[in-house]
């Protein structure tokens, strides 16, 4: 039985569009002159302001304020694009001196609100900084600008037969440099590991606008503190990746998925100890997909791969990718899985598919990475990005619908929908709760800090991959002990003693 | 040709291991074709045809006495054979050719299916065929194989009813104009169209169950056909590479751009 942490503390009010945020009071807003100077040291074409001479209205700047789920809004007047390092050093030396906040942004497709600027500060956009700098077919390494969209990335290493160590459902929009800062993790962690081990190095712009250029291209380097893996998933606040050096590995030879139907969620557990004990070393992926995320996908019109008769007794299913070296070597272990899968006397699936061609392996991932995208089309959703142990992911998702159901809040009229979703192979799990009619004080107030509480019960982590952005800094100690977060506030005072490198994200 | 008994209908379905859709294409050094070393997968359209005949037979029940497929291709084509297999057909023939030939022109694979139905002893009622192959994209198959055999027609189906009673089918064939609807005499050949249904993916059981359905194996000598190609490809090339477009810094200096261009204003 799940065991509930139920701490008695009266709701939190957090004002979070207030007018004037105590939080932010030592920064100064952009004025007239500000802009002036960066029109003087960048390109007309890098400076959109809705003050000063050449103003835009705010609708220009309307994509840089707002996150991709349309639940931050920002308020910068001013948006600058760089095209270079020098240029960026430049920005954030006035900016100190003027102690003017900076909000570095790639692709904005963060998904806890750390992209936004939410009071003062300027958007550093890193957009227009977007060349691969260097590429050694030998090694694998990439030197690339932070602002490479990382779909770009993956297409210019493909022709050399390498592929990028991440993939996510969002690689059209992301920038490398937001990967680099979130810790991305996505659908080949389990494979590849995280940007922790395949970065190489990095060239930073520290908040007094010194440029820390650590782009290294060696695979090996024990020269003193790492001090790069401060900057990956620092989100920002440590200073702007405006370069990444990242090991690419190898491109497979052979790429097999499976979807597998389970009958109930227990089973997810033993499959996976399962399926890696017997595809080894060319196991890539694992996702797990709820019953509710499929419907929902065949509804928003992807093609239906089980009939009504499997669907019957089928509660969740999983996504299996294998990625090796030797086609029919890879065939050969996956028909004896298969096999052994379906024929074992209590068998732990319903039935499964395995792709017969190049197309309908893209279709069996895009049904599992469109799932993010369909949730939009739902409503709002209010996500939660998880790591619990693995036995414990329907559990989380029962009890969270359960906890709505007991406020009035489950049904068309609020939440029409709570699913689970995501990497069950590195143990994190996605939750969505959909707001069929938009956000609503009411329904985050039964969500929060209930699912908080849950996970910390479970010893877990209340962002395995997406980060704290704005959304959980006050979350953190239910996952870091307060003697963590001190440490962290000191490091954060070493590199950013002005507190003007993306204010309010991620420490309380 | 002996015709089938009354009501029990034997269909034939040719496929075809084609470059998958999802490739980018790359001539060769030589220029002589397309870079072959690449994915292959069953013809998309040919996905049609072996669905549309599973499709039958979930209509029709036991009226349906056989679903056959067949290809013509060297040895690696027997993996199509297996997806098809895995779809719902009962059995296979490959027509095995050396991996070195070249790949056979339509009027070659037209009479090797005619010397195929020929050899089948319950004969065939219903050819099912996709309207094009996505590598050559020739169309011409299908209606060969009819003109050789003096059978009915029906290309590009987005629609098939089979009535074995009567002995015939209804098609929709999807035409320039919109949707002509054909009453045909079985026997039959059809060609689909895109529309016609959605394939299934193969489930698990179905593909292990299908390692166990017989192949047989053929080879063009055993038909009596000659599978040598008729035309010569002189030359492949790629169509001439878009030029990109360039970004200005302003509106004035989008006006001298278009001005350069040769692009004149429209008196208001």
């Amino acid at each position: 039985m799940l065991s509930l942490c139920r701490v008695v503390r009266p709701l939190a009010f957090r004002a979070r569009r207030c007018a004037h945020n105590p939080a932010f009071s030592h920064l100064n807003t952009v004025t007239e002159e500000d802009v002036a100077h960066f029109s003087n040291i960048l390109a007309p074409s890098s400076v959109f302001s809705t003050i000063g001479s050449n103003s835009v209205s705010s609708n220009d700047i309307a994509t840089y304020n707002v996150d991709w789920m349309g639940k931050y809004y920002g308020k910068a007047t001013t948006v600058l694009r760089p095209r270079s390092t020098a240029e960026v050093s430049e920005i954030v030396k006035w900016c100190a001196k003027r102690k003017i906040g900076i909000v570095p942004q790639g692709g904005n497709t963060g998904l806890v609100g750390g992209s936004i600027s939410l009071d003062k500060e300027i958007v550093l956009s890193l957009g227009a900084m977007s060349k691969v700098r260097s590429f050694d077919p030998v090694s694998g390494i990439l030197v690339a600008d932070a602002g490479c969209i990382l779909q770009s990335l993956s297409e210019y290493v493909a022709p050399h037969n390498h592929i990028m160590p991440l993939d996510l459902g969002a690689k059209g929009s992301c920038q490398i440099g937001g990967n680099v800062s979130t810790n991305a993790g996505g659908l080949r962690l389990l494979r590849y590991g995280t940007l922790h081990g395949t970065v190489l190095g990095l060239e930073v712009v520290l908040p007094d606008g010194t440029i820390l250029d650590q782009l290294s291209t060696l695979r090996k380097d024990n020269t003193g503190y790492d001090m790069k893996q401060l900057f990956i998933g620092a989100e920002g606040t440590l200073g702007v990746v405006t370069g990444v050096s990242i090991l690419t590995p190898p491109a497979p030879q052979a790429s097999h998925n499976v979807m597998l139907a389970l009958p109930r969620y227990d089973n997810v557990l033993p499959l996976f100890q399962t399926v890696r004990r017997q595809l080894g070393e060319i196991l890539s992926s694992f996702e797990y997909i709820d019953r509710t995320a499929y419907d929902m996908a065949i509804d928003h019109g992807h093609s239906r791969i089980f009939n009504e008769e499997e669907l019957k007794s089928t509660q969740c299913f999983v996504l299996v990718e294998t990625s090796g070296s030797n086609k029919e070597h890879d065939e050969q272990k996956l028909t004896e899985l298969l096999e052994s899968l379906l024929t074992a006397a209590k068998p732990l699936i319903v039935t499964g598919t395995l792709s017969q061609s190049a197309a309908q392996f893209a279709s069996l991932w895009a049904l599992r990475e469109g799932l993010t995208e369909a949730v939009q089309k739902e409503g709002k959703p209010y996500k939660y990005d998880i790591s619990v142990p693995i036995a414990d992911f329907q559990r989380v998702v029962d009890v969270l619908r359960d906890q709505l159901k007991s406020r009035g809040l489950y049904g068309d009229h609020a939440v029409s929908k709570v699913m689970g979703y995501g990497h069950v192979g590195d143990g994190n799990l996605h939750i969505n709760v959909i707001a069929k009619h938009g956000y609503a004080p009411e329904i985050e107030q039964a969500l929060e800090p209930f699912i908080y509480e849950v996970v910390a019960s479970l010893n877990g982590s209340v962002s395995a991959e997406h980060g704290l952005g704005s959304m959980k800094p006050h979350a953190l100690h239910y996952s870091k002990s307060n003697v963590s977060i001190d440490w962290m506030r000191k490091i954060k005072g070493t590199f950013d003693p002005l507190n003007i490198m993306n204010p309010g994200k991620v420490l309380p | 040709m002996r015709p089938s008994a009354a009501r029990l209908l034997n269909i034939l379905v040719p496929i075809k291991r084609a470059v998958d859709y999802s490739v980018k294409i790359r001539v060769n050094p030589q220029q002589t074709g397309i870079d072959l070393n690449v994915k292959h997968s069953m013809n998309p359209f040919d996905e049609i045809a072996v669905e549309e005949a599973v499709r039958i037979r979930e209509r029709l029940k036991d009226a349906v006495k056989s679903i056959k497929v067949v290809t013509i291709g060297p040895s690696k084509s027997a993996e199509t054979l297996r997806t098809a297999l895995a779809m719902g057909a009962d059995s296979a023939i490959h027509v095995e050719i050396p991996d070195s030939a070249p790949p056979p022109e339509p009027l070659g694979i037209a009479k090797a299916l005619r010397a195929v139905i020929e050899r089948q002893k319950e004969g065939v009622d219903l050819v099912i065929l996709g309207k094009q192959a996505i590598d050559d994209d020739a169309g011409q198959t299908g209606q060969m194989l009819a003109g050789l055999m003096g059978w009915a027609q029906a290309t590009f189906a987005s629609k098939v009813e089979v009535n074995t009673a009567d002995k015939v089918a209804n098609v929709t064939r999807e035409i320039d104009g919109g949707l002509e609807e054909l009453k045909c005499q079985l026997p039959l050949v059809v060609t689909t169209d895109l529309r016609l249904n959605e394939p299934r993916y193969a489930s698990l059981p179905n593909i292990m169950k299908a390692k166990k359905k017989p192949i047989e194996k053929l080879s063009a000598t055993d038909l009596g056909v000659d599978l040598t190609p008729r035309l010569e490809t002189l030359k492949v090339t790629e169509p001439p590479k878009r030029v990109g477009g360039g970004k200005v810094e302003n509106v004035d200096e989008l006006i001298a751009k278009l001005k350069e261009a040769g692009i004149t204003a429209v008196k208001a």
